[in-house]
């Protein structure tokens, strides 16, 4: 489904990623792990199309697109999802309008009708209360005075909505308490099916307590230094990543 | 804020829509002011002495006052003596039904939108249409001449209904209240008025369209609704303009008076031409505009959505002096390319117990500049009198400016005044979550920005909240780079 060879990322002139290599097949679960710094960020809004990277080498493939092409709403119209380690607020934007307005959009891009209202607004609450979302927040105005766990959650329940085909979720566990992470948790794994990919970016272990990966990878100073299963996880909680990039470095 | 930052080059660039002119030969007065050519305006409508009197009272002050320069605004000098102040299209009387407007006029109202026909009576909507300084079409009178409503051309008025206009025309904005308020009485062209009797809700939303259609022909008009006891009317003001190549000066004088229990509604889309990219052309809009809560639990709600002209000077006010009294400012203003708005509202809490609520919107695009200016006044017997004030900027790009100017006076303890103020940017990271959502470029900031908006849109009426929106989108193509 994806495929990610040699590619280099600068910012600002800084060299970031220098050559990373990853695979992505329909219905696994990879976990990309590392240091801070070390290009997890980077990575993620890469592949959703953030302005401000330059690609300086190496090739992006996506079903069969080249990604390189594709702007930032053609990558959504092709199945892309980044939840946000940080989702900006939308004031005076309602929620479930936004929402809306994004599946439509998503919809009309690829030929199929508009989902109608009543159908949409069933659809929503349903999954809402999934994801122990308070039905007020759906009112309110999108991430507008949530708290940092409302805000995740709330990315969860745009992902179930836009039902992607790669969902990228970028450091969704920081800043929730076990509970909430939990939840989240429960939430993703509602969306593991043979037909999409996830990738989760994440600093810690513990998220992957919750969600089983099929693959782990390290990634250290713009690289991926280590690739394995879920051992690998468990081994870097134990060690820390120091090991690793030392080892890069050398 | 007005770095010099190349990264917004690619801004708003939509052209102006509704940019033609109609070929209409024109009785056109030549350039200049004088008592002479008071006089003859005054003739050229068959007024009465007093109104003549009054013209010529309010030109002899204009006389000696000076343009305010106190405004956040730039502009070359206007000479006031190459303007010509009287334009109206050639025709003897006014007609007296659709059958008899110029054929032209009509189209170009339908070009512009304007159904002008039963439909428009369907959707409760009446229409007294200016086009340029003569009212030339008034429908749906009928209707409310058997409510008791008067909807009728200012100029008629003045002829049809003396009493009326005698008593109140000037009454809320008298000549020597500033200069362009003084213009106004010395040269108003035409206008509405409206008077809604007591006990009387009016039966539909009464509409005027505003176009202005002769070169260097300055538009002077003059708007008066009268709100008897108990009685409720919703005006909805609207108005574009043709692409111009000279600067087009715009005084209007609109006067509010609601007796007690009356509520007055008044909502003004503006969408004339704000000049070419480079700042030329573009309609200077000088406006006086007040309300006068004269009597106990009355309202008067002003609703504003401001995307046009070159420049905007105009504070629709609301004069609390009936006790219990309640004034409202709901206003959008949008300045792109070189446009300049200076606006906001006054609140002269003078009775007890009155509440006033301002909300302004300022968003600023390109090199715009939009400063509010907002004087919230509570006198000395004015007890318990309420404020709150919510003024929020929207800046998109880092060339476009937003300035907030709150005057507060309180000479009453008991008063209670608050003021919010905010300014936020249309972020990247705004943009980029709504795309990565799906959403393209033009929808994200639409979406944003219509949020922004959306405490001043849910108080227009229905269809003129979707015709707001709609502007606004177009205005905003292209928007961010």
């Amino acid at each position: 489904m994806l495929s990610i060879e040699g590619l280099r990322v600068e910012v600002e002139g800084k060299e970031i990623l220098k050559g990373l290599d990853l695979e992505v097949n329909a219905g696994e679960v990879h976990a990309i792990m590392g240091p801070n710094g070390s290009g997890k960020s980077t990575l993620a809004h890469v592949l959703a199309g953030r302005e401000g990277y330059q690609i300086s080498g190496g090739k992006l493939r996506y079903l069969g697109l080249d990604l390189q092409e594709l702007e930032i709403e053609e990558r959504a119209h092709a199945g892309i999802f980044l939840a946000m380690q940080y989702p900006v607020e939308l004031p005076g934007v309602n929620n479930m309008i936004f929402l809306r307005e994004a599946l439509n959009a998503i919809r009309r891009a690829r030929g199929e009708p508009e989902i109608d209202a009543l159908g949409f607004m069933k659809q929503v609450r349903d999954k809402a209360r999934e994801l122990n979302l308070d039905e007020k927040l759906l009112k309110r105005s999108v991430n507008a005075g949530f708290s940092g766990g409302e805000k995740k959650r709330n990315e969860v329940l745009q992902m179930a909505m836009l039902a992607p085909k790669l969902a990228i979720l970028d450091e969704t566990d920081s800043g929730l308490d076990i509970d909430a992470l939990r939840i989240v948790a429960d939430g993703v794994n509602l969306l593991r099916s043979p037909e999409r990919a996830l990738i989760l970016v994440t600093h810690y272990q513990r998220l992957l307590d919750y969600i089983q990966p099929d693959r782990v990878h390290v990634l250290a100073a713009g690289r991926i230094v280590r690739s394995g299963g879920r051992e690998l996880a468990l081994e870097l909680e134990e060690k820390g990543y120091g090991w690793l990039s030392e080892e890069a470095a050398a | 804020m007005a770095s010099p930052d190349a990264g917004v080059d690619r801004l708003i660039q939509a052209e102006y829509q509704q940019g033609f002119v109609t070929d209409i030969e024109s009785d056109t007065l030549p350039p200049g002011l004088d008592e002479d050519v008071i006089r003859a305006i005054s003739l050229r409508k068959q007024e009465p002495d007093w109104m003549l009197q009054k013209r010529l009272e309010a030109y002899r002050r204009w006389l000696l006052m000076s343009e305010p320069q106190w405004a956040s605004l730039h502009h070359p000098p206007i000479d006031f003596q190459a303007i010509s102040y009287f334009s109206s299209p050639k025709k003897g009387e006014g007609p007296k039904s659709l059958d008899e407007v110029d054929p032209e006029l009509l189209a170009t109202y339908e070009k512009l939108g304007i159904p002008l026909d039963e439909q428009k009576a369907l959707a409760g909507v009446a229409v007294d249409a200016v086009f340029d300084s003569v009212s030339v079409a008034t429908t749906f009178r009928q209707t409310l001449a058997e409510a008791g409503v008067i909807f009728c051309a200012m100029s008629e008025a003045v002829r049809e209904y003396p009493e009326l206009i005698q008593r109140y025309l000037g009454s809320v904005v008298p000549p020597q209240d500033n200069f362009f308020a003084a213009l106004n009485g010395a040269v108003f062209s035409d206008g509405t008025f409206v008077y809604v009797p007591k006990g009387v809700r009016c039966p539909m939303e009464l509409s005027t369209y505003f176009r202005i259609n002769e070169a260097n022909t300055g538009q002077f008009e003059r708007t008066l609704i009268v709100a008897e006891e108990g009685s409720q009317v919703s005006y909805l003001e609207g108005c574009t303009a043709p692409m111009r190549d000279e600067n087009q000066l715009h005084a209007a004088v609109v006067e509010l008076v609601a007796l007690d229990d009356a509520t007055i509604k008044y909502s003004t889309v503006q969408n004339w031409y704000p000049g070419d990219s480079q700042g030329r052309g573009g309609i200077y809009n000088f406006v006086t505009k007040r309300g006068d809560c004269r009597g106990a639990r009355s309202r008067i709600s002003w609703t504003q959505v401001e995307t046009g002209s070159a420049i905007t000077w105009k504070y629709p006010s609301c004069i609390l002096r009936g006790r219990d009294s309640v004034g409202e400012f709901y206003s959008v203003a949008l300045t792109k390319g070189r446009q300049q708005a200076d606006t906001g509202t006054k609140m002269i809490h003078i009775g007890e117990n009155t509440r006033s609520t301002i909300v302004s919107k300022g968003i600023s695009a390109m090199e715009g500049s939009n400063a509010y200016r907002g004087l919230v006044r509570i006198a000395g017997k004015a007890e318990n009198a309420r404020n709150h004030t919510q003024c929020d900027s929207l800046l998109i790009g880092d060339r476009c400016a937003a300035h907030t100017f709150p005057y507060i006076e309180v000479k009453n303890p008991t008063a209670q005044v608050e003021h919010e103020a905010t300014t936020s940017k249309v972020s990247e990271d705004q943009l980029f979550y709504c795309r990565q959502r799906g959403l393209s470029q033009e929808d994200a900031v639409s979406m944003i920005i219509n949020g922004f908006c959306k405490e001043v849109f849910k108080e227009l009426p229905m269809e003129f909240a979707v015709e707001a929106q709609k502007l606004l989108a177009v205005s905003l193509e292209g928007a961010v780079g």
